[in-house]
């Protein structure tokens, strides 16, 4: 479903994704693991048309995102690291939003609205303003929209951050029931050892842009001699912390905040 | 087709449900209408322009389509911000047809609020010459929407963060207002200002709006040039903007 063939995306002299190859085969949950600034966003980001490989193939589906950019995108559905709903609309108004943009036919988009909203317990809360909503719920509903269009393949970039374990479990769980109803291929990044060990069927591991290892979460631990994946991981990319400069995106972010009592 | 509309659609909902914002917005223009309107009056009429309250009505007008659309287009850092952006830029449409979904649904607010403070001129007093050349004023109001969404839209794209905001707000926005000749007539001034005044697309807007409501005694220049300015610019900002924002990268 997924075929990436020696990727490298250069910014200027940095190497941020370097010689990367995996396959992820259909109905297959995937998980794409790396400390901060390894390569994960950006290799998600190219993947899914929003950013150009300096070189290397990729395929969706059969497909080159770079020369199919809009069949790909109707193959895909995509959670970003940071919220992307618009909090001034209903929960109901954000799915309508999405499906007229995936050209869902007007019929199919209220009954798999209800059916998504009911699966991921937003459904009694679908008329209310998505601002109102907590952390978890919000999340949710990214997930249930990333549904709607019945894509192939549905990317997750750390779907769980800053979620309490309750709201992660039932989000992996909610995750779970579709990929086995519809046999979605999921793609996704996470921190939380547990939670790759126990949803994804094949994990890699990406550090400093390079693949270091990749195989289910058993043949990982085998690998690497270790009992836990979290140890797995600590021994494949050590163990010094990586800081990242905040962008000017993060910057902004923080600047919103003090405006976020204002109109948006 | 149907994502211009949804996109259009969801500007107008978002405007109907900031009630309080909308109540807001209406205070400066009433500030400029009553304090100047009334305050300036007398004055005016002794250099012998006539009612004051009638010549800055089109201006007060032209100022809160000005602003109100322009913000739409920054509106566009909001959206960066809050991530909905993404969510449009991912999706299998065309990037041409959600600028003009934002740029339609801008224009429409702003024209909205515009028809808005119409109304409270009209309370204050203001009396157009000709009551059924309104809707020829609501075309103006139209095009000068289109022009400044356009143009915040161009704006918008480039922008990353709210410290350029500020700096489009007190180095554009409120010069293209002041020397628009909202709030005074643009004859016998110096010749500096009167060519910036004269390349300041507003000009035309408010001078057409005060062409088709006051009579062409009032304006400063023909209603046809008005017109052709107008389409002219904003033909060209909304090509400026659409290609600014086929650029935009997140």
């Amino acid at each position: 479903m997924i075929r990436v063939q020696d990727l490298v995306k250069t910014f200027g002299s940095f190497t941020a994704v370097n010689d990367v190859s995996f396959d992820v085969a259909a109905g297959e949950i995937f998980a794409f693991l790396g400390p901060n600034g390894a390569g994960k966003t950006t290799t998600i980001k190219m993947m899914t048309t929003l950013l150009r490989p300096t070189s290397g193939a990729i395929e969706l589906d059969g497909l080159d995102p770079r020369t199919h950019q809009n069949e790909v995108r109707q193959r895909f559905g995509i959670v970003f690291q940071d919220p992307s709903l618009d909090g001034d609309l209903t929960a109901l108004e954000n799915m309508e939003i999405h499906g007229v943009l995936y050209h869902v036919p007007h019929k199919v988009r209220k009954q798999r609205t209800e059916q998504l909203l009911k699966l991921f317990e937003l459904w009694e809360r679908r008329k209310d303003q998505v601002k109102k909503f907590s952390g978890g719920m919000k999340r949710r509903l990214e997930i249930a929209r990333g549904f709607l269009h019945t894509p192939r393949i549905l990317f997750l970039d750390e779907p769980t951050l800053g979620l309490d374990p309750q709201s992660r479990n039932q989000l992996w769980n909610h995750v779970k029931r579709v990929n086995e109803a519809e046999r979605v291929t999921v793609f996704l990044t996470t921190h939380y050892m547990d939670e790759a060990d126990r949803v994804a069927h094949r994990i890699g591991v990406i550090d400093h842009g390079k693949l270091v290892m990749q195989g289910t979460p058993k043949e990982i631990k085998e690998k690497t001699g270790t009992e836990t994946l979290e140890d797995a991981f600590l021994k494949l990319t050590g163990s010094t912390i990586r800081d990242e400069s905040a962008d000017s995106a993060d910057q902004m972010r923080q600047f919103a905040k003090m405006w976020s009592g204002g109109r948006r | 087709m149907s994502a211009i509309y949804i996109l259009w659609l969801r500007e107008l909902k978002r405007y109907t449900r900031s009630r309080a914002q909308i109540v807001a917005s209406l205070g400066n223009p009433l500030l400029y209408l009553l304090v100047l309107g009334f305050g300036l009056g007398p004055v005016f009429q002794r250099a012998g322009n006539g009612n004051y309250l009638q010549f800055v009505a089109p201006g007060v007008i032209g100022m809160t389509v000005l602003f109100s659309s322009i913000f739409s287009g920054l509106g566009l850092l909001w959206d960066r911000q809050f991530g909905f952006l993404k969510e449009t830029l991912v999706a299998p449409v065309s990037r041409l047809q959600i600028m003009i979904g934002r740029t339609l649904g801008g224009a429409t607010v702003a024209v909205l609020q515009g028809l808005l403070v119409t109304v409270v001129c009209l309370i204050a007093g203001f009396r157009p010459v000709n009551w059924a050349w309104i809707p020829i004023a609501l075309g103006f109001m139209v095009l000068i929407a289109l022009l400044f969404a356009a143009l915040g839209m161009a704006i918008g794209s480039g922008l990353q963060d709210m410290q350029g905001f500020q700096l489009i707000m007190n180095f554009l926005v409120m010069p293209i207002y002041f020397l628009s000749g909202a709030l005074f007539p643009l004859k016998g001034l110096p010749k500096v200002l009167d060519y910036i005044t004269k390349a300041d697309p507003l000009s035309y807007g408010i001078d057409g709006m005060r062409n088709v409501l006051l009579g062409r005694a009032s304006a400063s220049f023909a209603p046809s040039l008005d017109l052709t300015v107008l389409v002219c610019v904003g033909s060209v900002l909304l090509v400026v903007g659409a290609w600014r924002f086929s650029k935009i990268e997140i």
